[in-house]
């Protein structure tokens, strides 16, 4: 047994730490990690679909047909590129820098889920899968699976925690309109991450037949990649786009962090613009709990990957609270983590009771119903834009819009 | 006798011992699971000493975790019992000496199975020098493939702790060989997609990939089978097709959540126990 050469999986980490670091943030990931998150902490039964996945992925992102058909999904069917829109009433209210909204919540099934989920569906097409399987915490990642999958005729399921079907009721309907068939998880915090959670199970079972649409820049490698280059569409415009207006890029750029896949599609265009400062926000939530794993959780790996984590001494993933479905999960994307140990983004948390009242103030004032996920944004821009004076310029994701939460507002009260 | 180099201790590596004995005698490894703290931390020490006098040549330990992606619902529901009877790795510790203090328990192999969180959460050099110290032998880490595991790894050596990998039916020809020389111990074989629990038919199919792992891999390389194994029929079948041992897991511990007797789960295991000595009566292909 020792006669034979060894054959080596990887380099060994001692090896990968040594390597010098890229010289821009925007040269992450290296060998499927972000500086020392991320990796690819999955059963043996899907490490080969990942490295398949991986290689499917790289020979398709040059493919100028593949580029052409996603472009053409984003413009025709989606409704790209969606607005930048400059708040004015907001502006004059907040009494501060000048504040633009990146209207998302204008974009096909009303989220920039669809960024991803169309994307992703393409690639599956591409590799011959003939099934889709998703998770989804609010619905929007569900809603825009289910209709990438009936556009592209691909069979779709989607797992969705039971506690959060209850919670986003008029969204599983949709999701079944679209043809999805939606299962139902009851299993540890009937949540986000016990639906990623059998979304992977049912991976492990169908690996051959399936992709598994991942709705966040979270999971194993290559998905933090896949669904950050995804959804890049939404800073790259937003450069363009106030480049434009205001013949010079924005002082702050915010958005909301759960996983962080709109944040990281606003950020990642600007992290080798030094001059621009970057926010998250994350579900500070109530008295009951939080959902803010970078502002209260320690380094852990959950669902693949190596990164901040909410979860007690023991390494146990702790339950999540916020009055967003899309917000309530324990960790965050390993490029935030990234962004976060070397201080290229500064993280926040605001609470439900501060995100209703910014969910209220644009409504009021601006005629537009965000989703309560970016009025967590919303909540910290307005806070920032005071700070900066009337010479800043923020810019703030507006990832989805409203609709699916007004129960939850209606039930919550007046802010 | 080899140097635990972390505890400045010598020690036996007790898995392979196990199975060259075994080998020796003409007889497969019966591999047996229980969930620490499942249903509470005292009567899982029950359930884990009735596997032992049941004739279990090895037995794995679960650490509970809160998100087992690698499981069926069987050892879900037993990890979600565990953990609401407020168990932790100290739990597994304490096992792991009790069951050294046991006559039966003395010698025998005890591999701990958990996933990488816990581990983390305790410090992969304090895990490991815990896992010593209770005198464990090997690891199993279902979501710490190769790739990953050399932090780990590195601790196991040092513990003279045998860190297992898996392999499956996706698992290609490069990969297996690549497997196979990073494990240590065994190579837990699983021959279906999946999880954990849910039956597995042992059809010509699968016997065939067993066989192609046996082929493939040096004789001196021990094989298990595990993931929905619960019949003293399947243990024999997959040791007719080339396995050194089987695992049953999920089967005992569907029996603890039903309240089963631990004198019945003793006889359990002897029932699949003699399945091994079975299988033997064939002489073993080279």
């Amino acid at each position: 047994m020792a006669e034979r050469r060894k054959r080596k999986l990887h380099a060994p980490a001692s090896e990968r730490e040594r390597e010098e670091p890229p010289e821009k943030l925007s040269a992450w990931p290296r060998e499927g990690r972000f500086g020392p998150f991320g990796g690819r902490y999955v059963p043996e039964i899907l490490m080969p679909a990942l490295k398949e996945l991986e290689a499917a992925y790289e020979e398709l992102r040059e493919n100028p047909k593949f580029r052409r058909e996603v472009r053409e999904y984003f413009s025709d069917y989606g409704g790209r590129p969606t607005p930048l829109y400059c708040a004015r009433r907001l502006t004059a209210w907040a009494g501060g820098a000048r504040i633009y909204l990146k209207r998302e919540d204008l974009l096909h099934t009303g989220a920039h889920k669809f960024n991803n989920a169309i994307g992703q569906a393409l690639l599956a097409k591409h590799m011959g899968k003939r099934r889709l399987i998703a998770e989804t915490g609010a619905g929007q990642h569900g809603v825009a699976t289910a209709m990438a999958g009936a556009v592209l005729g691909l069979a779709t399921e989607i797992y969705m925690g039971a506690l959060d079907m209850e919670r986003q009721r008029m969204n599983v309907y949709r999701m079944e309109l679209l043809g999805a068939q939606v299962h139902p998880v009851e299993t540890g915090t009937a949540t986000l991450k016990d639906a990623i959670n059998e979304a992977l199970r049912d991976w492990a079972t169908n690996v051959r037949s399936t992709h598994y649409v991942i709705g966040s820049v979270v999971g194993p490698h290559p998905y933090p990649r896949i669904v950050r280059d995804f959804q890049r569409v939404i800073g790259d415009e937003i450069k363009g786009q106030i480049l434009r207006k205001e013949r010079r890029l924005p002082d702050l750029v915010v958005a909301c962090v759960g996983g962080g896949s709109n944040a990281i599609g606003t950020f990642y265009p600007f992290v080798d613009d030094e001059d621009v400062r970057l926010l998250g926000v994350e579900a500070g939530g109530s008295s009951q709990g939080n959902a803010a794993s970078i502002v209260h959780g320690r380094v852990g790996v959950l669902h693949g990957a190596k990164t901040y984590l909410l979860q007690d001494e023991w390494g146990q993933v702790r339950e999540t609270h916020s009055i967003s479905a899309g917000l309530d999960y324990p960790a965050v994307g390993p490029e935030h983590a990234l962004y976060h140990h070397v201080q290229r983004a500064e993280y926040t948390a605001v609470t439900d009771e501060q995100a209703v009242e910014a969910f209220h103030r644009l409504c009021e004032l601006e005629g537009i119903v965000p989703a309560l996920e970016p009025a967590h944004a919303l909540y910290a821009a307005i806070e920032r834009a005071r700070e900066l004076g009337k010479n800043g310029l923020v810019v703030v994701t507006l990832s989805g819009r409203g609709d699916k939460d007004l129960e939850v507002v209606l039930r919550h009260g007046k802010g | 006798m080899e140097r635990d180099k972390g505890q400045g201790t010598w020690r036996t590596r007790r898995i392979e011992r196990t199975f060259r004995e075994l080998r020796a005698r003409g007889e497969g490894a019966l591999l047996g699971y229980v969930m620490v703290g499942d249903p509470t931390p005292s009567r899982c020490l029950e359930y884990a000493r009735a596997l032992l006098r049941g004739g279990v040549d090895l037995l794995e330990l679960g650490i509970p975790f809160s998100d087992p992606i690698a499981d069926g619902p069987v050892l879900q529901q037993a990890g979600a019992r565990a953990l609401r009877a407020g168990t932790t790795p100290e739990h597994a510790f304490e096992v792991l000496a009790a069951l050294r203090r046991d006559p039966d328990g003395r010698e025998i192999p005890l591999v701990v199975m958990t996933y990488y969180n816990p581990i983390l959460a305790m410090g992969e050099r304090t895990f490991c020098r815990r896992l010593a110290e209770g005198e464990a032998d090997g690891l199993i880490v279902p979501d710490l493939p190769p790739e990953e595991a050399q932090p780990l790894r590195e601790q196991a050596e040092r513990y003279l702790l045998d860190l297992i990998f898996l392999a499956t039916p996706e698992t290609g020809e490069e990969r297996l060989q690549a497997l196979a020389e990073h494990t240590r111990g065994f190579l837990y074989v699983v021959p279906r997609y999946g999880v954990t629990g849910s039956p597995t038919e042992v059809d010509e199919r699968r016997r065939r990939f067993i066989r192609r792992v046996r082929a493939r891999l040096p004789a001196e390389l021990p094989l298990a089978v595990g993931f929905g194994i619960s019949t003293p029929a399947q243990v024999e079948a997959v040791l007719r097709a080339g396995a050194d041992g089987a695992v049953v897991g999920s089967a005992f511990v569907e029996r603890i959540a039903q309240g089963t007797p631990p004198e019945e789960l003793r006889e359990m295991a002897a029932r699949l126990k003699a399945a091994t000595r079975r299988a033997s009566t064939l002489p073993k292909s080279s």
